[in-house]
Formats: C-alpha cells, structure tokens, sequence
C-alpha cells in the first residue's frame, strides 16, 4: 500500500518558502480549504519513492508563533493542533542563510512545540555576498536537527531533502527554550486547560487565545490572572531570552564575518528606486509600460484567439447536425466564451508584470514610497499590494490583504481594494473605447486607447481611496496602528517561479469565468430564443413571406430579416426581462438590450461582453457573420425610439462608469464575506458600490447628453 | 536621542523600545536592544524610514522610530 506523509512549509516572509514549494511539487498542487474552515491551504504532492508520497502544505511566512496578521494566524492554526489531519509529520524550515538570527527565531519557536523539524538554510549564495559563512557541521551540532543546505531559486538541493523526508531517522525534534522560570503549577493548570502535553505548546496556545480572545479564552485568563502572570512581558523576555540563545550559536558556526554594516547593491538600488523624485517618476513610467503593453503587445495574440474561436465554430457548425443543439453551442457557449477568452493575452500581460514586481521586490518598495500618501486614507503601505494586484483581480488582492495588522486598516483595504479596474473590466472598458476612438488614433508615442484605459484605471484608484477616506470615520479604531516592514533584497525574477504564478493565476481566472460564462451563456441563449406564449412565432409569421419571397430585391429581404431579428429578441423572455427594469436604467441612458447584459453581468462583469455576443450572434442567425465584430454590430444600432444610435456618447461614457464602480462579481463577494467573517460587510460593499455607481453614470449620462 | 534624530550614515546601537505595544513586533522583525542600526532611505514624503540592520532592512514610520531610543557611535 502506498504511504502518504504530511509535510509542512514554516518559514519567514521572503525565505524563498514558495521557490522550495515549487521546486518540490512543481504544477502538482491546488489551492482548497481546510475542511469546514475558513483557513486556505496550499498543498502539492510530490513522491519521494516508489511507495511513499508526500504531500506538501505550503504556510504563509510569519515572524513568530504570536500571530500578528490574519497570515500569520493561518500558520499558527496549523501549528497548533496535533490533533488536526493536517498536522504535519515533520517540517520543514526554511531559513534565509543571508539573515539567519531573525529567522531561527521563528525556527526555535516551531521547534519547541514538539514537532520533528528538519532545517534548511536557503539563500547561502546571497549570505556569501554579504561577507557570512557558516560551519554547518557545527551548526547542526549545536541546533541538534539535520540542516541542509538549498538554493531553491536555483532547484539546488532539493533531491538531499527529498531523500531526507524517507529516511525516519532523521525526524528529529529539540528543545531550546527553558520554561523552568514559570510557575511549574501554573504551567499545569495551562496544559489541562489546553489539553496539552508539550508545555512550550501549551503556554504559547493559551497566550494566543487570550489575546485572541478564542476558544478557552476565559478559563485561561483566569488562570492568568490567578498567577498574575503578565503575558506581554513573558512574550518580551522570550524573545529576548530565544535570541541570546540563537547569538551563541549562531556566532559559533559563523566563518567569517565582516561585521560590517555596509551599503550593499541594494541600498544602490533602493536611492535609485526609492528617491524623492526619481521613485515616483519611475513607479508611474512602470504603470504607463503595462497599459501601453496590454494594448501593443496583445493584438497579435488575440487575432489569435479570435481565429481559433472562429475556426472552431464554424467546424461545430458545418460538422454537426443542424438543430437546437448546434444552435446552442455555437451561438450561446462559444459566442459567449469566446467574447472574454480573446482578452486572455491582456490579462496575462497584467498578470506576468505584477508578478515580476512581486518576485523581484519592488512591490514593497512601492509599499514604502506610498505609506504616506496611504495613511490619511485611513490605509498604509502594505494596502498598495492588495491595491495595484487589484488591477489583475480583486479576490486574490483582498486575501493579500491579510499581511496588513490593523484591522481596521485592513478591513478598508478590502472594502475599496474592488473598486480597483480589475481585469475582468478590462474586456468592458476595450470594446467600449473601441466604439469611442478608432484602434489607430495617436497621441504622440502613445496609443489613445491605451491613455484612456490608464484614465479609467485612475478613476477607480480615485475612487478608491475617496472611499478609504470616508470609511475611516465610520469604522471604529481599536488597535494601535503601526507600519514595520521588511525591504527584502532585490533579486532576479525566476522564470519557472513566474510561469507556474502565471498558470495558476490565469488558470483560476479562466476556469472560475468560464463555468460562470458557459452558465449564463447557456440561460441567456434560453432565455433569447424562447418567450412567452408564441410571440416569437408571431414574429416570424409576420416577416417570413417577406424574406422568402423570391421576387424582393434582395436588400429588402435582408433589410426584413434584421427587422425579424430585432423583434424576436424583443419578444424574448430576456428582452421581456430587459424592458422591465429598463425604466430604472433608463436615466442612465441604457436600454433593455443593456439591461439584459446588466442583469447577467451581476455574477460577473466579464459576462457583459458575452451577453452582447450572444444577444447580438443570436439577432444575426449566425452562419458566417456569427464572429463578425460584436462592436461593430453595437455601433450600427439604432434606437427605434429616437432613430438615433443606441450607443451614443454619453451612454458609451454612464456605462464604463458603470462598470467601473459597480461591485458585479460573485467571487469578491463571496471572498469579502469569507475574510471578514461576516455577513455585514459584503452587503454593505455591494451597496455603496451599487449606489455610486449608479449615481456617477446618472451624472455623467445627464452632463454629456 | 530616538531613531528618528539619526542621520544618514551614521550607526547607532538600540538601546530599548520605550512603547510596549510595538515592542514585540520590532523584537520580532530583528530591532532589538544591543543590535546595530544605520539610516538607509527616506521615503519621498520624508516618512517612512528605512533603516539597515546586521542582516536585514526594515522600513518603519517616523512616530514609530519616535520609540526606538538609540546611542550613537562612532
């Protein structure tokens, strides 16, 4: 039978945790829930012979086991309970070589808690370049674990541990910190209270769920108090204690050392990147390049797409029998797909580059820069991640969030980060431009489209932190608020690292809009094509002697059969649908046909652009111009009210504003309730959003028309 | 003298964190009695700071510094 061992990740922020998660399970691994809990897990699985596998739990890096941040709380839960199936057979710990103290604190933390750890010092190429070396014979001596040594950006080492998980001898545990200080009879009462045997365990749970104010909280508090012991003051002393115990050794196993606090490349780098002006000027070059790269460099991959898309359909088309469910593919699942697949390339243009800033850690430079422009704002500067990977989308950037320690800042952070143009917008906002501005317009060097992009992009940061501004009085502060961060040193980006964040990245986005496309892409087709009572047949009655009359002139056929189409969509379920709530949308300038596009885009707002794929394929009866272009289409719309285009100025305008502020995606939803633990704040995210973003399109529909 | 009244270039040794409630966490991220420090950057607004450790670097407000008390040295 195969056996299965369970191996936890436990490390800093920026030890290259996530290069040595890579290297082990390379595309193996999913992102899921522990079971009937909020806490998120990254797992992989990797084998290590022929029977054994391992599956590998890859831990958010923290500083200590006192969590601080929602982050570090996700570490912390894991670590606690030796009762949980996830609860790792061994750990691994991954230490950054170049910063060893700092980081074998935490390591000495985890291993006092009982657990068998093995030591990996990562980054030994970067401590090199620093002047430190160590005697890792001696080292491992002292620490009395097994220490490898990996450079995981590099994929060096990784057979040494792989080999090392098999071998049970080396599943060794230690201890490093002395409780004997504490009252023995206190510690007692604890490990009943918490169910615990390890008496570091014990201590440190019950600390945390005091502070924390969970399960058990309120025996262990009076446990506390019958001690008077003083919980903040044991976390200081243990601290302190921990890294004298780490200097020792530390100093011991060190070979060489300049001892020198130098300017390194980095501090170079950072005058540069970090400079009054230069910083800024730079960071907002760096933004420029990505909308510019989003519209220059995609064009030939989406003809692409679009070719593939086009083939395809007209294969399933010709191939298969002709009926309802020819119909429905072609003209209700791939129209719809196919209107935000072609965006694919954009998005992972946008993708890649946050992800190379992330790699390389200039994010946290901008972090730096922008804490201060970020504070009145009720926010700091970790709230710029969550902000600028909010262009990509808003459901991973809102769990980015959870570094942030405030939770009042936090909370802001996630109730604005939506407002943010996310990619999923980035289909709307294009084919609205498109019917704007030709593709060729040139301002300068530039291409027009790409500014306009950037001017919506700004509206929503705009936007955003007006919002952070006014949530600031309305959201009660409790905690001290403070920012402390780690400037990590700069390194290259790895190529592999960046592909697999890529794939996983892109590969949630099409999957997760895909299932909700093809779903409401398979209703709306359902909905466009039948209606009530046999209106639809009426329709056809009426204007079928016209269009098979052979002795028309041809344009009158063609100019009937539009007429059908137009009618038929009207006397749809869904154009029934769109008219009804066309009174409520009417002061925005949108009529029933956007309405419709609305109403769906409320899961979300990529589907807008499958919508009007499949109303307007749908109206077209598809056969060669089913893919012809969609804007096109909408251009050539006419109001039969007015006799005036339907997208005329100012609703092209109320609509991408629209767009911009309105909270349609299921997912941010779902993901705002799930960290904030409450159903109070997506409802109220949702109605601001709904509320301002109705009222700006009110506003610019009245200005501009 | 506090991290905030040191200049560029220049180390210093901290001596203790004097706000409690911040003292854990700069404990935590390696800012602790005994260590030397030296100012690295100054974001563009004049705060935060950014300061170099032995082995890391850390960037922290300036009211945050404010509780770093610090000895110079040559």
């Amino acid at each position: 039978m195969e056996k299965e061992i369970t191996v936890a990740l436990v490390g800093n922020p920026n030890c290259g945790k996530t290069s040595l998660f890579n290297a082990l399970t390379g595309l193996n691994h999913k992102v899921s829930n522990f079971a009937g809990t909020t806490v998120e897990k990254k797992t992989g699985e990797t084998r290590l012979s022929a029977g054994v596998k391992a599956q590998i739990i890859d831990l958010p890096g923290t500083y200590s086991l006192y969590p601080k941040s929602a982050d570090e709380l996700v570490t912390y839960e894991i670590l606690r309970n030796k009762a949980e199936s996830n609860y790792p057979d061994l750990v691994i710990f991954i230490a950054d070589a170049s910063n060893l103290k700092r980081n074998l604190l935490l390591y000495s933390q985890v291993a006092d808690l009982g657990v068998p750890i093995i030591l990996c010092l990562n980054m030994m190429d970067v401590a090199e370049r620093k002047g430190i070396r160590y005697d890792l014979k001696l080292l491992e001596k002292e620490l009395g674990v097994p220490i490898f040594s990996i450079n995981a950006r590099k994929q060096e080492g990784i057979d040494n541990i792989k080999s090392a998980l098999l071998n049970d001898k080396l599943r060794l545990t230690a201890q490093y910190y002395n409780l004997d200080h504490v009252n023995a009879q206190m510690l007692d009462e604890v490990c009943k209270a918490t169910d615990k045997r390890n008496k570091y365990a014990a201590l440190q749970f019950a600390i945390n769920a005091s502070s924390l104010l969970s399960e058990k909280a309120h025996r262990i508090i009076q446990i506390f108090e019958k001690y008077s012991f003083d919980t903040r003051k044991f976390q200081e002393e243990e601290i302190l204690a921990r890294y004298q115990i780490i200097d020792g050794t530390v100093r011991n196993a060190r070979l060489k050392n300049t001892g020198q606090l130098k300017n390194s490349l980095t501090h170079k780098i950072d005058e540069i990147l970090t400079h009054r002006y230069w910083g800024i000027a730079i960071f907002l070059v760096l933004l420029l390049l990505v909308f510019q790269a989003m519209f220059s460099w995609s064009s030939y991959p989406m003809d692409f797409v679009e070719y593939i898309f086009g083939l395809l359909s007209n294969y399933i088309e010709t191939q298969m029998p002709k009926g309802i469910l020819n119909d429905l593919l072609v003209q209700g699942i791939l129209a719809g797909l196919s209107g935000v697949m072609i965006f694919l390339p954009q998005i992972i243009i946008l993708f890649l580059f946050i992800a190379i800033l992330e790699d390389i850690g200039y994010m946290a430079r901008v972090g730096f820069m922008m804490d201060r422009i970020m504070r009145p704002f009720g926010m700091n500067g970790k709230s710029i991640v969550p902000l600028i990977s909010g262009m990509a989308c808003a459901v991973p950037s809102i769990m980015a969030s959870r570094n942030i320690e405030n939770k009042k800042e936090r909370l802001i952070t996630i109730l604005v980060t939506p407002l943010m143009s996310c990619s999923a917008r980035l289909p709307v906002y294009t084919l609205l431009i498109g019917m704007l501005i030709p593709d060729t317009a040139k301002w300068g060097p530039f291409n027009v489209h790409g500014l306009v992009l950037m001017v919506m992009y700004l509206i929503g940061f705009a936007a955003a932190i007006l919002s952070a501004w006014i949530f600031k009085f309305f959201i009660k502060q409790k905690q001290k608020n403070y920012f402390i961060m780690e400037l990590p040193s700069y390194k290259m980006p790895v190529f592999s690292n960046l592909m697999i964040t890529l794939y996983e990245k892109t590969g949630a986005f099409v999957w997760g809009a895909g299932k909700i496309i093809v779903a409401v892409s398979v209703v709306l087709w359902v909905l466009a094509s039948t209606g009530p009572q046999d209106n639809i047949a009426k329709v056809e009655r009426k204007f079928l002697p016209t269009i098979s009359n052979d002795t028309l002139p041809k344009y009158i056929r063609e100019e009937a059969k539009l007429q059908m189409n137009a009618q038929k969509l009207e006397a749809s379920y869904a154009g029934e649908f769109g008219k009804m709530i066309e009174p409520t949308i009417r002061p925005l300038g949108f009529d029933w046909k956007i309405g419709i596009a609305l109403l769906t885009s409320l899961a979300a707002r990529e589907v807008f652009v499958g919508t009007m794929s499949t109303i307007y394929s749908v109206n077209d009866e598809g056969g060669e111009e089913t893919f012809s272009n969609i804007k096109t289409k909408m251009q050539a719309e006419i109001n039969s009210q007015t006799g005036k285009p339907s997208y005329s100025l100012a609703t092209i305008l109320s609509l991408m504003i629209f767009y911009a502020f309105a909270l349609q995606c299921m997912s941010t939803i779902a993901v705002v309730k799930k960290e904030t633990h409450s159903n109070k704040w997506p409802i109220i995210q949702f109605l601001y959003m709904t509320v301002l973003a109705y009222a700006s399109s009110f506003f610019v529909f009245t200005i501009f028309s | 003298m506090n991290l905030t009244e040191l200049k560029f270039g220049q180390k210093a040794i901290i001596e203790r964190v004097t706000d409690e409630a911040l003292s854990l966490k700069l404990f935590e991220m390696g800012l602790l009695p005994g260590e030397t420090i030296m100012l690295e950057n100054v974001a563009p607004f004049g705060d935060p700071i950014a300061v170099l450790l032995s082995e890391s670097k850390i960037c922290l407000r300036l009211q945050d510094a404010a509780s770093v008390q610090i000895k110079p040295i040559n």
